[in-house]
């Protein structure tokens, strides 16, 4: 349990305030051990309804900055949070809240696969696994591509865009750096030009 | 030094001193470009780890991710599981050091300015013109996972149940991680 402010139970549902860094840490370890396939889900429910820290619109708003900012989406979104209430010290607690208990989980559970690698049962779990991670991974392409039928560029130009990403990077193998400095400015420089 | 405590430090083959500098500057290089997620940066991984530098093999470097996915916790964890399986815990904290701090610097930077120039045309044609990038970066990252496999029609099934599972439920994808888990180790996949 992360220990909450003594806020006064009368009060009309007021949004709180994290008491500590250390209040940070563990609700943000709470919520990446919860995270099974992505943790996203767990943090809205965590954050907005159990710590009521964030309204709705605040999450959203925090989730989108998380998604455009380069990097690991939640940890991003821990980052900002936490540096809003305690400056780096917030960040820290929060970014080490989300990557350091599951870390040290799934450091242990690669050393006995790797450990286990001889057995051939093991071998075809993770081979399973792998194929239903791409299932996983597709569904969520699946979500956010319904949502560019609202980008400004248009279903046409995003199609040809988000096409010519896939060739680019799984079917001729280029490295991303070159890709994303080619496409990223082409693709800045339509939206620019759509946006006036 | 016993050959498991060598493969936690070190990994189980030992790699030559400046190997371990090139394995920290790629990823610290890919920090800044995983926009949408780290997920994102999956086929580049693939590429310069099984592909370029032949640390890992497609069955190894599908499985880790796999694994991190399997297992709570953000998926920039497949990072650390890639690290561990090329260079034990002096490969994670290559891998794991490179990943996050750029882009944490970044996030950070970013959120102080963009608190201030909310309105941003810039920040307006940036978000609007990456969002089809990203998905593309998606969809790459599940083609490139799926390359130890040969698509028999048992993995395709697998994949499209896996698809309608997570469309059209709000159950935890922990189910079909072990219906996978369970259908490899039974070799239907």
């Amino acid at each position: 349990m992360a220990e909450l402010p003594d806020t006064p139970a009368a009060m009309p549902a007021p949004l709180l305030r994290p008491a500590s860094p250390a209040a940070l840490f563990s609700a943000f370890t709470r919520l990446a051990l919860q995270g099974f396939g992505g943790v996203l889900p767990v943090a809205q429910r965590e954050l907005v309804e159990r710590q009521r820290w964030l309204t709705r619109d605040e999450f959203l708003a925090l989730l989108g900055m998380g998604q455009m900012l380069p990097g690991p989406n939640i940890v991003n979104m821990a980052l900002i949070f936490g540096d809003r209430f305690f400056g780096w010290r917030g960040a820290v607690a929060a970014a080490t809240g989300v990557l350091a208990a599951p870390l040290g989980l799934v450091l242990v559970l690669a050393f006995l696969a790797q450990q286990a690698q001889g057995l051939s049962a093991v071998q075809g779990a993770l081979r399973g696994m792998g194929v239903v991670a791409a299932g996983l991974i597709l569904s969520t392409a699946w979500r956010l591509g319904s949502g560019l039928r609202r980008n400004r560029l248009g279903v046409p130009l995003g199609a040809a865009l988000l096409l010519l990403t896939v060739a680019c990077i799984a079917v001729l193998r280029w490295p991303l750096v070159a890709v994303v400095l080619a496409l990223g400015p082409l693709a800045m420089a339509l939206a620019w030009r759509k946006g006036r | 030094m016993p050959g498991w405590l060598h493969a936690l430090l070190l990994g189980a083959t030992p790699l030559p001193a400046g190997d371990w500098l090139a394995l920290f500057t790629h990823f610290l290089m890919l920090s800044l470009l995983a926009v949408g997620g780290a997920i994102t940066t999956v086929p580049e991984m693939q590429r310069y780890l099984v592909g370029e530098m032949g640390w890992l093999s497609d069955a190894q470097f599908s499985g880790s991710v796999a694994l991190a996915q399997a297992a709570p916790g953000p998926n920039v964890l497949f990072v650390a599981v890639l690290g561990f399986n090329v260079g034990g815990l002096a490969g994670v904290l290559a891998t794991m050091c490179g990943t996050l701090l750029p882009s944490t610097a970044l996030a950070l930077a970013a959120a102080r300015w963009s608190a201030r120039n909310a309105q941003s045309p810039w920040l307006n044609a940036f978000t609007t013109g990456m969002a089809p990038l990203s998905v593309g970066l998606l969809v790459a990252s599940a083609w490139v996972l799926l390359e130890p496999v040969d698509l028999h029609v048992p993995a395709a099934l697998l994949v499209a149940a896996t698809l309608l599972f997570m469309l059209r439920t709000k159950q935890s994808p922990m189910w079909p991680i072990a219906a996978g888990a369970v259908a490899g180790a039974l070799g239907w996949v």
